[in-house]
């Protein structure tokens, strides 16, 4: 009854009480963060209980120290997704690979079945092959990351504490994964609430 | 026509000899999950998601390939059958390229289905990515061998249902494939009568009607099971 308590008090964002939560965005199609928008009035709760550090629906640059929970969506696609997955790592308790890319890598490792230089080839198909005008391979060092070798599920990088998977995950997965998270439980996923696709 | 006594889950059990462990679990109305069995045709305990663990043998048996016998205590459920039977699903999806965000099979899917109810949430073990290609040459129906987990239920309906003796089973390991008459494309299969048994009976997305999409793949099971039952009770009798 006390952790419900504590939930149901809105502290001013920053405020301890509030489970600081994060969302992060590496190789996925940006769906499970739509799917996560619509959660609609419920998001409006979630507000009150969690205070939102980081997230690519907020502008903060910096991944912060001391996150209590943060939803990976994508799979570790390039150099800066692997840089960023430890630092994530390195400052959050509990890291949930969100949605199928972050769970098993998805459409984004299609490219793994090509084999050896598989990065290369995807690369010259998209920007050679398919380019309309000006063909010619994006390399800015710094700028634009390199791609991995092999893209990967985040569990083969990281250690992961919960997945959640779906292509998307519907709203309402995800509300009461949320849900479970929220009344500090260990998140269940059963019956029409565990699916891949 | 001996009748045995057995016990399956602390329930006495009696079934003639002749059956195995999966028949008298499902008359006694015990549910095993398989997935290389398909009814009506003969099983080959290629999937060993039915493994079931016998008192005084160490080994886990296959509940589809091993007949009943005399005194048999049988337990089809307990924390080492979970571990493995999640051992085993996780193994099939990360042998070959199960991407079921694009698969036609998507939600009708047997692989899926039987990896929920095993509670299979992440595959623990590194994919594979093998590269495997797609058949499209027959004129009604593909053959993605990415989707592939090499039950042999199409290999089986083909010879024993339909008699036709097309598909078949080329190489070893994980180069193990499903092959059409000398392995050459299914279009030019002249053994193939098109009846799509095989696409019936494939528990994945791996044999599809050409034109599906993502998740539209749904098999009419009752079909075969209609020609099963006319074959064996000569009854041509449907739902």
């Amino acid at each position: 009854m006390e952790t419900k308590d504590e939930t149901q008090t809105q502290p001013a964002p920053g405020q301890p009480g509030l489970l600081r939560l994060a969302t992060a965005w590496f190789g996925g199609c940006a769906g499970c963060h739509m799917s996560f928008l619509d959660m609609d009035e419920f998001l409006m709760d979630v507000a009150g209980k969690v205070d939102l550090v980081y997230s690519p629906i907020i502008d903060v640059k910096e991944y912060p120290e001391d996150v209590d929970v943060c939803l990976i969506e994508g799979a570790i696609c390039n150099e800066d997704n692997l840089e960023l997955i430890h630092k994530i790592r390195a400052r959050t308790k509990v890291l949930v690979s969100f949605g199928d890319c972050a769970v098993t890598a998805n459409v984004p490792a299609i490219r793994n079945q090509l084999g050896l230089g598989n990065a290369e080839s995807v690369l010259q198909r998209a920007y050679i092959e398919g380019a309309q005008s000006n063909p010619c391979l994006p390399r800015e060092p710094g700028i634009v990351p390199a791609l991995l070798p092999r893209v990967m599920p985040v569990h083969e990088v990281v250690h992961v504490n919960y997945f959640l998977p779906g292509c998307p995950p519907p709203a309402d997965r995800i509300k009461s994964f949320l849900v479970q998270v929220l009344e500090g439980k260990e998140p269940q996923l059963v019956g029409k609430d565990l699916k891949f696709g | 026509m001996a009748a045995k006594t057995l016990t399956i889950d602390g329930k006495q059990v009696s079934a003639d000899e002749s059956v195995t462990i999966l028949d008298a679990a499902t008359d006694a109305g015990i549910k095993i999950p398989t997935l290389c069995h398909l009814d009506g045709v003969y099983d080959v305990g290629a999937c060993r998601l039915c493994l079931v663990e016998v008192a005084g043998i160490s080994k886990l048996l296959p509940a589809c390939t091993t007949k009943v016998s005399e005194g048999m205590d049988i337990k089809t459920d307990s924390e080492r059958l979970r571990k493995y039977r999640r051992m085993t699903l996780e193994l099939l999806f990360a042998e070959r390229n199960h991407v079921c965000a694009v698969c036609v099979d998507n939600g009708h899917c047997e692989l899926q289905a039987l990896a929920y109810s095993q509670g299979m949430d992440h595959v623990r073990y590194d994919y594979c990515f093998p590269k495997w290609e797609v058949d499209n040459t027959h004129t009604l129906f593909g053959m993605d061998h990415n989707r592939c987990i090499l039950c042999t239920r199409c290999v089986r309906v083909c010879w024993h249902i339909e008699g036709a003796g097309t598909k078949n089973v080329s190489g070893r390991g994980g180069k193990a494939r499903i092959i059409t008459d000398l392995n050459q494309p299914w279009g030019t299969a002249d053994t193939c009568t098109k009846c799509g048994k095989c696409v019936m009976a494939c528990p994945t997305g791996a044999l599809f009607n050409k034109g599906s999409t993502v998740g539209e793949m749904e098999r009419d099971r009752t079909k075969l099971e209609f020609i099963v039952t006319a074959r064996e009770k000569k009854q041509w009798i449907a739902d």
